[in-house]
């Protein structure tokens, strides 16, 4: 699953005098360690669950049953405004409920 | 891991003019955190990010780094160590200070925009060393879980902060009656519309009374790391991270009680003595969360570290509270049938970390559970049982710490 990630960082910093002083930083790619595990309804998920963060926010998350992921992707829709048609809904939680399950 | 040398290369950064760092020196092939004992931590990477040394990555998108529990050997964490929590993505990445302001508005008489070098030179510099920690530190220990960032326990820091008193910025902007109390949001706004805007808010009244609640432009002397608020945050002693406003951008004055997505239903706790509830049931009301709970920490020995029986042992770490300083530390090595008191470090402050160590030793070979709990200025403590809530806040647990003499 860990795949090496090289990535370009640049810090940029000038003498605080400066009037016109920036920083500027680069953020790594997702990481390999948020990555969905493999199973029916996955590219459903993969799909649904990344536009607003990175899929470690699941991952990291306790194992659950149909009802912990379902609360979970209610609040998405509901709370956070996520676009996910009923089908889609049902299929996340199927499979959040096997790979992520009990 | 810590003593990288390419740590003191990073300590310069601010220093020098603009420069670019290759690839290879800011990240380098993910490793799995070694703290294999540690469940809620196994097989997080540690990566390296701008500014900041090798941490413990929860998120990606948007970045959160969680300090290792080395670096709570002393009061000051450094500020590579720092760990970093964002709400939402994008998270700013870069600050023209050239154009940068820090906007006072609202129920104001004189709506201010200030520039870096107004913070800087208009304000009285104020400085105060204080712990910042995640609501949600420790939220991976709760039992029954609850979902959210599931932290270890390094989702916290102590520095020496230097700004401006905030009730100076609201004395200069001159605040109007009716004035209730103050918002403030930093550069991060996301992406998408439908989520919430990360904006907090504090009542008037615990702006005014505390002169070290302050916007803070200086970190350990230096300025702020990009991902812990850079140009300046907002301190807010005593009371968890969540109000610690980073990248700030603006405050607005407000003749009501602000209770947006942020303030209300997020980070709130039960409305009880305790901030908890019967584990696994709804609280009836809950209030914000302000104030931290007492700790104390462990961190050397490691937990399942081996020492020899009968030599002499040093243990060390450190306690906080929020905001009446600790007056004392006991250890316990008999799994807390007896007590004794540790010796305190300096005392930075009643809002900063408290170093303390002792010197046990092992009376025989055997397997020992090591205890530290500490007494705040106004005689709160911690329990020996968890403490539960539905978000996972507020944690403050005796903690534990097993070793091996033999
Ligand atoms: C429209 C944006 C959006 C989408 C799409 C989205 N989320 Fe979230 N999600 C959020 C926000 C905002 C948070 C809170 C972030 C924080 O506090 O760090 C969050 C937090 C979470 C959490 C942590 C627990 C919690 O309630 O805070 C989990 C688990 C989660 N999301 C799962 C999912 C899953 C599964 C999907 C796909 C079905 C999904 N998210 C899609 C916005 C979104």
């Amino acid at each position: 699953m860990r795949r090496t990630l090289v990535l370009a960082a640049l810090v940029t910093a000038l003498p605080l005098t400066a009037a016109a002083q920036t920083k500027a930083i680069t953020l790594p790619p997702d990481h390999a360690y948020g990555d969905l595990t493999p199973g029916p309804g996955v590219e459903v998920a993969q799909r649904a669950c990344r536009s607003c963060h990175s899929t470690d926010y699941i991952v990291m998350q306790p194992r659950g049953d149909a009802k912990q992921w379902e609360a979970v992707v209610t609040k998405m829709i509901k709370v956070f405004g996520a676009s996910i048609s009923d089908e889609d809904a049902k299929a996340i939680v199927r499979y959040l409920s096997t790979a992520y399950g009990k | 891991m810590a003593r990288s040398p390419r740590r003191d290369f990073l300590r310069t950064v601010g220093g020098l003019g603009a420069f670019a760092v290759s690839a290879e020196m800011l990240w380098r092939a993910p490793r799995a955190f070694s703290q294999q004992a540690d469940p809620i931590l196994a097989g997080r990477p540690l990566v390296r990010y701008p500014e900041k040394t090798d941490l413990i990555l929860m998120t990606s998108r948007p970045p959160q780094l969680e300090t290792p529990m080395t670096y709570f050997d002393r009061a000051i964490t450094p500020n590579e160590a720092f760990f970093v929590r964002y709400h939402t993505f994008p998270v700013p990445t870069g600050v023209d200070l050239g154009t940068w302001r820090l906007r006072v508005t609202g129920l104001v008489e004189r709506p201010l925009e200030l520039s870096f070098e107004d913070l800087k030179t208009r304000f009285p510099k104020a400085a105060v060393t204080a712990v910042t920690q995640c609501a949600g530190n420790s939220r991976g220990r709760f039992s029954p879980r609850v979902l959210g960032g599931e932290w270890g326990d390094g989702a916290m820091g102590n520095a020496e902060w230097v700004g401006a008193r905030l009730r100076d910025l609201l004395a200069a902007a001159g605040v109007r009656q009716g004035a209730v109390q103050a918002t403030f949001e930093g550069l991060d706004k996301p992406a998408f519309p439908s989520v919430p805007h990360f904006v907090k808010s504090l009542d008037l009244r615990r702006i005014m009374e505390d002169p070290d609640v302050i916007v803070a432009y200086q970190m350990n002397g230096r300025e702020l790391p990009m991902l812990n608020g850079f140009p300046a945050r907002l301190v807010v002693p005593g009371w968890y991270a969540t109000y610690w406003v980073k990248n700030l951008s603006e405050i607005a004055v407000v003749d009501h009680v602000f209770e947006k997505f942020w303030m209300k239903p997020a980070y709130r706790i039960p409305d009880t003595p305790c901030g908890c509830v019967e584990p696994g049931t709804a609280p009836k009301s809950t209030v914000p969360i302000h104030r931290m709970t007492v700790r104390s920490f462990i961190v050397a020995p490691p937990s399942g570290a081996r020492v020899a029986a009968g030599r002499p042992v040093a243990l060390k770490g450190i306690a906080f509270d929020g905001g009446y300083g600790v007056r004392e530390v006991q250890v316990s090595d008999d799994g807390g049938a007896t007590w004794r008191r540790a010796q305190l470090g300096p005392d930075l402050g009643r809002c900063s970390f408290r170093e303390w160590s002792a010197v046990w030793t092992p009376p025989g070979a055997g397997d020992y559970t090591l205890m530290v709990r500490a007494l705040n200025a106004i005689g709160e403590s911690q329990g020996s049982e968890p403490l539960w809530n539905p978000a996972g806040y507020l944690r403050n647990v005796v903690e534990h710490c097993g070793v091996h003499a033999g």
